[in-house]
């Protein structure tokens, strides 16, 4: 390009516009510093804040289904969403070191079982829309990343999301958000396994093998901290825009469970003992398109009340893997058999994991 | 000058084929703004993540909704 715009920071006119740009970094470094002040003396008072608000602003009697209730609310709400801003914009700025075309290149020429590894681990970071999955399956297929690998990544890159670990986290603990992820992992990386030595390559559409890439796109984007900055906080904006209803209602919700339904009600049904649970939470996981940010809240109150978290998990994990829209899209470019292969196999891998996690914890 | 905005039509591409069209209505160019849709004519430009956006054939943006004020300086 013989007009390159100058406000793009490519290297070579770094010189020209360096005083803007130093002016410019101290500003975002300084507000980087401020805001995160700002957030740690914000969440050190959230439990003063939730009982000051809930007995002194609404007045409202200790010990009473409604106060319960309320007190939850008010400490969780603010706790998640901001978990959610900071941890959103940190992957945000990880990602802009990811990109699908570079991905790509790094699974390119790996042999099954350690491309089925690298695959999931690389769907947990490289940018991922479900609306973006077509395009993906079929640069990956075309520069001849086997079929099993590239399922490990499209297992791996919706199940483990910051959005849903993060919710897991303030819900339920780092330890069970930490095995959340090597399950799901385990479970990308083997159903990727299986798919590919079943040899599906027949169950793809025609025309997939026949589509001919152009060569990969090189976008001259900025790369500089401020760019990758930007990047975060536009992360934020779209993620949390996005989201933030969802979580609200679902602590709402989850707070009224607090409060109102009774210790143990739910142990029957959803407990341990009710070994069926977890086959019928995946199943009810698969049929519900939800989103998995308004979900985990209900369910760290169900487990208050007697549900198990491996049921709960499998639930969740449900939801996030297989949606109806997912497979809508999908099914541009695979088969019936094939769809029905890779529902299969993930549903059982998530209700091997329900019953892992029941006996586990 | 041509703008090919590249989406199967989330609403992500229709916010970038919107974004593309303000920016090139506030610059007063005469640049054809074209929304591509077609999967392998996606993928022909080298692209996996969309919403892509591509100027006079080169690819200025993958997997993002760039603002109005991004798309500006690739058109000046």
């Amino acid at each position: 390009m013989a007009t390159k715009p100058a406000t793009l920071s490519s290297p070579e006119n770094v010189g020209s516009i360096q005083p803007t740009r130093t002016g410019e970094r101290l500003k975002s470094v300084l507000s980087l510093l401020a805001g995160g002040a700002l957030w740690w003396a914000a969440h050190s008072h959230l439990t003063a804040f939730s009982q000051w608000l809930t007995y002194r602003v609404f007045g409202l009697a200790a010990g009473t289904h409604l106060s319960s209730s309320v007190e939850f609310f008010v400490f969780e709400a603010p706790k998640v969403l901001m978990l959610l801003l900071l941890v959103v914009f940190g992957v945000g700025i990880i990602r802009t070191f990811f990109t699908p075309e570079r991905t790509r290149l790094l699974l390119a020429g790996r042999r099954e079982s350690v491309g089925n590894i690298l695959a999931a681990m690389l769907g947990i970071v490289t940018p991922f829309c479900s609306c973006s999955a077509v395009p993906l399956f079929l640069g990956f297929v075309e520069s001849g990343i086997p079929l099993g690998v590239t399922f490990s990544f499209l297992i791996a890159a919706p199940v483990i999301n910051e959005v849903a670990l993060i919710l897991l986290f303030s819900v339920f603990g780092l330890k069970v958000a930490a095995v959340y992820v090597g399950l799901g992992l385990a479970i990308a990386v083997t159903a990727g396994a299986i798919i590919g030595r079943l040899k599906m390559e027949r169950y793809l559409e025609p025309w997939v093998m026949e589509v001919r890439m152009g060569p990969v796109a090189v976008t001259d984007e900025q790369l500089t901290w401020d760019g990758r900055m930007r990047a975060g906080a536009h992360a934020v904006r779209e993620i949390v825009g996005r989201i933030w209803l969802f979580v609200l209602v679902g602590i709402a919700v989850g707070a009224a469970i607090h409060g109102y339904v009774p210790m143990g009600a739910l142990a029957a049904i959803m407990g341990k003992s009710a070994w069926w649970s977890v086959p019928a939470a995946v199943l009810l996981g698969i049929a519900l398109y939800s989103n998995a940010a308004g979900v985990i809240p209900i369910l760290g109150a169900l487990l208050e009340k007697g549900a198990s978290l491996g049921t709960a998990l499998a639930f969740v994990m449900a939801v996030i893997a297989i949606s109806l829209p997912e497979i809508v899209i999908l099914r541009k470019i695979l088969k019936p058999q094939l769809i029905a292969v890779f529902v299969g196999v993930v549903s059982v891998g998530i209700i091997i994991v329900g019953y892992v996690f029941n006996a586990l914890f | 000058m041509k703008i090919q905005i590249l989406g199967t039509g989330c609403p992500k591409c229709k916010t970038l084929y919107r974004n593309a069209q303000e920016a090139v209505a506030s610059l007063g160019l005469s640049a054809e703004v074209e929304k591509i849709e077609d999967i392998q004519q996606i993928i022909k430009f080298g692209v996996m993540s969309t919403p892509s956006l591509a100027v006079d054939g080169k690819v200025k943006v993958t997997g993002k909704v760039a603002s109005v004020d991004e798309i500006k300086a690739m058109l000046v």
